[in-house]
């Protein structure tokens, strides 16, 4: 079969997401894609051409002397001021990156957003919007974006959304290897567009801190080892993504590292309406309950278990280091 | 002048964001460089209004490749306002997880940006050729992957301090949020030896003593001679020697440092390498006054607000993409009015590297002592974190915490791996009133100034050679590089 060729171009982002794609778990990453029918066209941190050499290559594949299987874009799409797109213009063109893309995309078998910047505007369009940052095909949870809620690829996907700030690498290695393999279809992606084999999962899934997070064991301050849900702003059980199963860069995930999650995977997770690192409640309940459970459990739930709370436990949940070690039985386990 | 011909060159990959550079070139040299960052993103309007702490969260995702440095930035700014400062342990894993991030930078523009380019075919004649397009050819040089793979293993480190890389929130005003026991420190110095390893066999093929211990660059040649294709840095010396790098691109001859990896209170030093501005022209070490940096915007797309230059604490940015006379979003940073260059070799030169002196004091600041400082510093921060991480005392605290003031002001500066990163911020009422970034590229790339004064960028392409029917003049490439640019820190 012939390989995916793959182009890869920046947009309005920090390059985070190419930055983490190269820290997939592989012993060699070149030959790592080149086993899996995988070739990059081009991708900005791994390429060797630069200037009219890639914009010969663009050309190429709009007017179909280059066949383009996905086309991937990372970061937002800058529309401003007013619409110009003149916020970013690419490089040596003069032309607006929107117009580039737009193009592009109309001759890709495969448009993938690389991020949440591309997916759904993410951190770049946060706040007042200075740059009228959209994604490809969403703007947060509206569909729409740079392309239009219709769009579809000419494989006949709409935008596949890679959503995380950062995505994780395998998140974007694994779908480039399903398109390759021809076992990616419409049933593959959820209400938003993204991957179901990450999108189906929580960030709650193998957290370490599920001990806590079942008694209720809150953590009260930066680097306690406690459940960051109650008062820390941790959006782990409502938020989309494997990140507690499938690590990052080894043996890391924003809960282990010791902060909230929040829910960078989500459309809007730049204006969450609150001070991330703090939890809104309403008479001492958070607004924003687990995923999937009613309020009345959670309250009935949450008191039976605090007052259930093991001594460990409860100790443990507010130091940054294990301070109660789990008791030793004079008897075998039963 | 009939002759000039004008390049638009662009746009530069293996850089970090988007660049582009105007040359005015005339009897195959480039006269005059106008360079300009392409894109805006505005960080400093979307962090004003928001609850100070927001910014742990927003400013690392200004860079993907230096996030980490941008996060301790604004850590430190938070803790200046607040009147905290984190405890050893703290302090000793913030280090560590910025001396991963700026050394996994230094790995990968070394093998990964800037020896690729010394892979293409203007250079098919050179005797070292095809030895280094074995080793550094783009997606296929054996050692470039290698260097991958070394990185990655690399970055699990920071994976264990942080959580994740990039895009961490561990680093806090306080400290890290991440305590580590005293198993996982083993195998942290464990993961640090794997990469030492990798640099003695890969990069250096020799101890990493041997290569930070080299006193001058007679003791340099004559490593060089003994074994000249051993290890990589022996390999770039002879292309630097048959190139003549040590004669493209010269800086400023004034290097900026604001002081890397802030040691704990009553560690004897506040930094391990050291603060100051090096001036090559005097050979000395001098105090920085940090009332004397300015901003100034007068060939930036930004509206000036009446005052063409700011002090950052009093900045602003507001775009006008209509300016008369501007060719680039980003600003010009001045320090008492005069350009400067930062970077690994503004450190080595602070911190006493004899070295790196001694190769600036004979050529100044050019594409070879650049790398070559990059290089230099690896040997140097790998034993030093290893001291650190012996440092680490388990079940001692690693994060204080305190409550910020509804009014207050706060400083944060550190070293990125592109040089000096300063952070300014204001809280008015419990929000941020004003927010302002100065980034290393955006000293090292910054465009004119208001007296018509060229960025150090621009005066470094100025006599830069280029061949004809050039569309991107190789030379171009490599004085580019040799700065490894960040553009999205540069225009955030």
């Amino acid at each position: 079969m012939a390989a995916l060729k793959v182009l890869w171009l920046q947009s309005g982002g920090c390059g985070g997401c190419s930055m983490s794609l190269l820290c997939a778990d592989t012993a060699d990453f070149p030959a790592m894609l080149a086993a899996n029918g995988i070739e990059m066209l081009w991708h900005p941190a791994l390429s060797l051409a630069s200037g009219d050499e890639l914009i010969s290559l663009l050309e190429d594949c709009i007017a179909g002397r280059q066949r383009l299987d996905a086309l991937c874009i990372e970061g937002a799409l800058l529309r401003g001021p007013q619409g110009t797109g003149r916020f970013h213009l690419l490089a040596g063109t003069g032309k607006p990156m929107t117009e580039w893309v737009q193009r592009l995309a109309g001759v890709a078998t495969h448009v993938l957003a690389v991020g949440s910047c591309a997916a759904w505007g993410g951190i770049t369009a946060t706040g007042p919007n200075p740059t009228e940052a959209c994604g490809l095909q969403h703007e947060d949870d509206h569909r729409g974006g740079l392309l239009g809620a219709d769009f579809r690829a000419r494989g006949g996907l709409p935008v596949i959304n890679i959503a995380g700030c950062p995505t994780h690498p395998g998140w974007v290695l694994d779908t480039l290897m399903a398109l390759a393999a021809g076992l990616f279809g419409a049933d593959d992606l959820d209400a938003l567009g993204r991957p179901r084999f990450y999108a189906d999962q929580l960030v709650h899934h193998g957290c370490t801190r599920n001990e806590f997070y079942e008694f209720k064991a809150s953590a009260e301050k930066p680097s306690d080892l406690g459940c960051m849900m109650e008062h820390l702003g941790c959006k782990g059980t409502q938020a989309h993504a494997d990140c507690n199963t499938r690590l990052w860069n080894g043996e890391g995930s924003c809960t282990r590292g010791g902060y909230a999650c929040i829910s960078c995977t989500e459309p809007g997770f730049q204006d969450p309406g609150h001070a991330y690192h703090l939890t809104p409640k309403i008479a001492g309940i958070p607004i924003g309950l687990p995923t999937d459970m009613p309020k009345a459990w959670f309250v009935a739930l949450a008191s039976l278990s605090k007052s259930a709370t093991p001594r460990r436990v409860k100790h443990n949940a507010t130091a940054d280091h294990v301070v109660v070690a789990p008791a030793v039985k004079k008897t075998r386990l039963k | 002048m009939s002759d000039v011909t004008r390049l638009v060159v662009g746009p530069f990959n293996r850089v970090e964001g988007d660049l582009e550079v105007r040359l005015d070139v005339a009897e195959g040299r480039v006269t005059r460089a106008e360079v300009n960052a392409p894109m805006y993103r505005g960080f400093e309007q979307m962090l004003a209004g928001r609850p100070p702490q927001d910014a742990l969260v927003i400013v690392p995702r200004i860079c993907g490749i230096c996030s980490v440095s941008q996060s301790a930035a604004a850590a430190r700014a938070l803790a200046d306002a607040q009147g905290i400062q984190a405890p050893p342990n703290g302090a000793h894993a913030i280090n560590l997880m910025l001396a991963v991030e700026n050394l996994a930078d230094h790995l990968t523009h070394f093998y990964l940006f800037f020896m690729p380019d010394l892979t293409r075919p203007v250079y098919a004649a050179r005797p070292w050729f095809a030895e280094t397009q074995r080793r550094f050819a783009a997606g296929a040089g054996v050692h470039a992957r290698a260097a991958l793979a070394a990185r990655q293993r690399w970055f699990e480190i920071l994976g264990t301090l942080g959580g994740r890389w990039p895009h961490t929130h561990s680093l806090q005003p306080g400290g890290s949020t991440r305590a580590i026991d005293a198993a996982e420190r083993l195998r942290l110095l464990a993961r640090l030896r794997e990469f030492q390893g990798f640099l003695e066999t890969t990069l250096f093929g020799a101890p990493l003593d041997e290569v930070a211990g080299l006193a001058d660059e007679a003791a340099l040649q004559a490593w060089h001679a003994a074994d000249p294709q051993r290890g990589d840095l022996r390999l770039f010396l002879g292309i630097a020697a048959d190139l003549g790098f040590d004669r493209l691109g010269p800086g400023p001859g004034r290097y900026l440092s604001y002081g890397a990896y802030a040691q704990p209170a009553g560690a004897g030093a506040d930094f391990a390498l050291a603060r100051g501005l090096w001036n090559a022209a005097d050979g000395r070490l001098h105090p920085l006054a940090l009332n004397s940096i300015t901003e100034d915007v007068s060939h930036a797309w930004l509206a000036d607000g009446g005052h063409a230059q700011r002090h950052p604490a009093m900045g602003l940015t507001l775009p006008d993409a209509d300016k008369p006379g501007a060719y680039t979003w980003n600003k010009a940073p001045r320090l008492a009015g005069q350009v400067v260059e930062t970077g690994a070799i503004a450190r080595q030169l602070a911190s006493g590297q004899p070295l790196v002196r001694a190769a600036v004091a004979r050529c100044g600041g050019t594409v070879y002592t650049r790398v070559l400082a990059r290089l230099v510093e690896l040997a140097r921060v790998v034993p030093m974190m290893a001291g650190w991480l012996a440092a680490i005392q388990p079940r001692e605290p690693f994060c204080l915490s305190q409550p910020l003031p509804d009014e207050a002001e706060g400083v944060g500066l550190t070293e990125a791996a592109r040089g000096a990163l300063g952070h300014w911020l204001r809280v008015e009422r419990g929000r941020i009133a004003g927010y302002q970034i100065v980034a290393p590229t955006s000293w090292n790339f910054s465009p004119r100034d208001t007296a018509g004064t060229p960025g150090a960028l621009e005066a470094a392409l100025q006599g830069a050679p280029v061949q004809p029917g050039e569309a991107t003049p190789v030379a171009v490439q490599h004085i580019v590089r040799s700065f490894d640019p960040c553009m999205v820190c540069t225009v955030h």
